[in-house]
């Protein structure tokens, strides 16, 4: 969205918004395009709302500055999207500050600022982090419906994997700033192929299992983006190189491979041993059978936060519906270069 | 709201009482703790070469006799009704507000004051609005181009600004603009209600050199609020709408950096207009500030004492009004304020916390504030 910071970045490749290449466009043009076509919600709403004015003011505010009209026009528009996010009493909250509301209400008017120019790309940065679950729920329920009424493209980054099976229609897993895995929810979540995809499910607690006193991390810790390790930037910390053979993982970026229909795996690992080890872990988690604590191995101590707290970011991307009916969703890629 | 003013305004007096109490015992305690007795104190007021009889006159006149509780009485009353000065053999009557007769003219100093008021208000308002508009401009223009070639000479001038005294620069000015280039030639008082033009081109000098020391620490400090702010995530956000640029700056980043800054300057304000002693000296101008250094040459006391009251009370209101102001200007005061007006006691949980703003909302510390915020069940309001 154009929304890092200055100078220090480098942006390379290709983001197309309704096919218009958003890296080789004016600044101006894209300070047009968001808000108006693509809207962002962000991770702390408390910290991402203006304490000094009013959130009539700040949704109006969005509202005005790609459609010219009056105060009074875009606080009405306020308080309809007020009411259509599930405020009560949205014309008397409207002019309420920030601080009057409660954690998921911000993260309701941040999402009603989003929405109100009717983008057709909404991007949501952890929305729901820095909320309790019962809200986080509400939260999630509100931004799938109003997906299909606004009929807006949504990604959705997050690290929990509960939300993105909950919501996600397609699944591009990211590690250190690359594609990992690619794929409709069903295949990531049931036919993972990528190490990585592995150690995240793995180091999910599952209701199903039986308990183990240990959740299993994956084997480290993140890498830093700005050394990010050559070859496959997950090879320091995957259990799989031995049967790739050769020194390709340390030395070879693997490109993402088509392994079936849109399923796409970055991985040297063959297909026949991806589906091999997949089977395997998912035999040695299967419900009843007690896996045995001491199966993970000693030297890591660290909890599964190590998992969670990855920068490399489980990027649900739901594009179920676009902005215009018979078109496909738009083809977004967000390319990082540390 | 209103019990907040009301409160704020009792708070005040209440303040201006302690001053007058403090002062008052400079004078009149601590010599008397010292062994002076009344008569010497007296002999003091007669001036050079004192008879003994008028000594004794001024003695009774005074009052100087009574205790020092009923002398302080008498002073407060002055003050507030004024006083009638009865010397046995005549009566003369002081009007409020009635700080006495100084030493060496004989005149009552409250008129005296109020002479020399508009000479120190003139000088300090005009500075307040450049160094206000100046410090902001280019503490908000370096924050932006931080590193560049701009944010570093403003800085480093700023820093000089600031070390430079206005006993040097003022020197300066004067030398250059009045003497060698005749710009402002012949700067003396004139008042706004005689000649505006003169008044201002007279003021002009003035002006810029206390400007110059205060646009500098407002440079420095806007600077900083505003690198701090630009930083916030509300700032990404307001980017995110979509907004230009400039009013994502102006809008958001200026609004909320400010809110410090306009504090400090309702304090510095307040602090000036009780007199700019340095300014006034060196442009020779006759407002409060020479008036008090003329009255502690002198020693003169009716006169010190007026001064440091008419002082305190500028920064006490001036405190006061920043106060209020704040409530106006930061919504989450206005929050903790309408509910000290609700229920009796003061909800400060949802001040912001930092040090200012909890000791310009009337919390009055941050440990009764942390006690009461953990106290209470539940922090946030009910009303989700």
């Amino acid at each position: 969205m154009g929304l890092h910071r200055g100078s220090g970045t480098d942006i390379t490749g290709q983001i197309r918004l309704d096919g218009e290449d958003l890296v080789s466009a004016t600044p101006e043009r894209v300070r047009q395009l968001r808000g108006l076509k693509m809207a962002m919600i962000f991770q702390d709403p408390l910290t991402a709302l203006h304490p000094y004015y009013t959130v009539g003011t700040q949704i109006g505010e969005a509202y005005r500055v790609h459609n010219h009209v009056s105060k009074q026009v875009a606080r009405k528009r306020a308080i309809d999207l007020l009411g259509r996010v599930g405020i009560p009493q949205p014309s008397v909250r409207v002019d309420d500050f920030p601080h009057q509301f409660s954690g998921g209400m911000r993260q309701r008017a941040m999402i009603a600022m989003a929405l109100s120019c009717d983008p057709e790309l909404l991007i949501a940065d952890e929305p729901t982090t820095a909320l309790d679950v019962t809200v986080q729920a509400q939260i999630l329920d509100l931004i799938v419906d109003l997906q299909s009424e606004f009929g807006s493209a949504v990604i959705i980054i997050t690290h929990d994997l509960g939300v993105v099976a909950e919501v996600a229609d397609d699944v591009l897993v990211m590690y250190a700033g690359r594609e990992a895995e690619k794929g409709s929810a069903d295949d990531v979540f049931r036919r993972p192929g990528h190490p990585y995809a592995w150690g995240l499910l793995g180091s999910m607690p599952r209701l199903d299992a039986a308990r183990v006193d240990r959740l299993r991390p994956i084997r480290g810790t993140p890498p830093s983006l700005i050394n990010v390790p050559s070859g496959c930037p997950f090879h320091p910390r995957c259990s799989y190189p031995s049967r790739v053979g050769g020194d390709r993982c340390t030395t070879e970026v693997p490109v993402p491979r088509e392994i079936g229909p849109g399923h796409q795996v970055a991985c040297h690992l063959t297909l026949s041993s991806q589906r091999e080890i997949w089977a395997e872990l998912a035999k040695a988690a299967a419900p009843a059978e007690a896996a045995p604590a001491d199966t993970a191995p000693a030297d890591t101590a660290d909890t599964a936060e190590t998992a969670e707290t990855a920068p490399a970011q489980t990027a649900a991307r739901t594009a179920a519906q676009s902005a215009t009916p018979g078109e496909p969703g738009q083809d977004v890629t967000e390319v990082e270069a540390p | 709201m209103i019990t907040f003013i009301i409160r704020r305004l009792i708070m005040t007096i209440f303040l201006l009482v302690v001053v007058s109490i403090i002062t008052f015992a400079i004078f009149f305690l601590i010599p008397r703790l010292a062994g002076q007795n009344s008569y010497e104190l007296a002999a003091q007021y007669v001036g050079r070469n004192p008879t003994r009889s008028a000594i004794l006159q001024m003695e009774a006149k005074l009052n100087l006799t009574a205790p020092l509780v009923v002398q302080y009485w008498h002073f407060l009353v002055g003050i507030v009704a004024g006083t009638h000065y009865n010397s046995g053999t005549s009566i003369t009557y002081c009007a409020p507000p009635c700080f006495g007769y100084s030493f060496r003219s004989q005149q009552p100093v409250w008129p005296q004051m109020m002479a020399a008021l508009p000479v120190t208000a003139s000088l300090a308002l005009g500075a307040a609005v450049l160094w206000l508009v100046g410090g902001v401009a280019i503490g908000v223009l370096s924050a932006l181009r931080r590193g560049s070639i701009f944010d570093r000479l403003s800085m480093g001038a700023a820093l000089a600004g600031v070390s430079l005294p206005i006993f040097f620069t003022g020197l300066i000015a004067l030398e250059l603009f009045s003497y060698k280039w005749q710009l402002f030639p012949n700067v003396q008082w004139v008042p706004l209600t005689t000649n505006p033009l003169l008044w201002a081109r007279n003021l002009v000098l003035p002006w810029i050199t206390l400007a110059i020391t205060y646009a500098a620490l407002y440079a420095r400090l806007t600077r900083a609020g505003m690198l701090e702010t630009m930083n916030e995530d509300f700032i990404r956000t307001a980017r995110a709408k979509g907004l230009r640029e400039r009013t994502v700056v102006v809008r958001h980043g200026l609004r909320a950096a400010l809110t410090p800054i306009l504090t400090i300057f309702g304090m510095d304000l307040g602090l000036l207009i009780g007199g700019a002693v340095l300014t006034e000296v060196t442009f020779s101008l006759p407002g409060l500030g020479q008036f008090t250094i003329l009255a502690i040459q002198n020693q003169d006391f009716p006169e010190i004492m007026g001064v440091v009251m008419l002082a305190a009370f500028f920064i006490v209101v001036a405190n006061m009004l920043v106060d209020m102001l704040y409530a106006v200007v930061d919504p989450r005061v206005r929050l903790s304020l309408w509910r000290c007006s609700r229920s009796a006691t003061c909800a400060c949980s949802s001040v912001p916390t930092t040090a200012w703003s909890r000791r310009w909302t009337g919390c009055r510390s941050t440990w009764s504030a942390a006690a009461r915020w953990a106290s209470s069940a539940s922090p946030a309001p009910a009303r989700a």
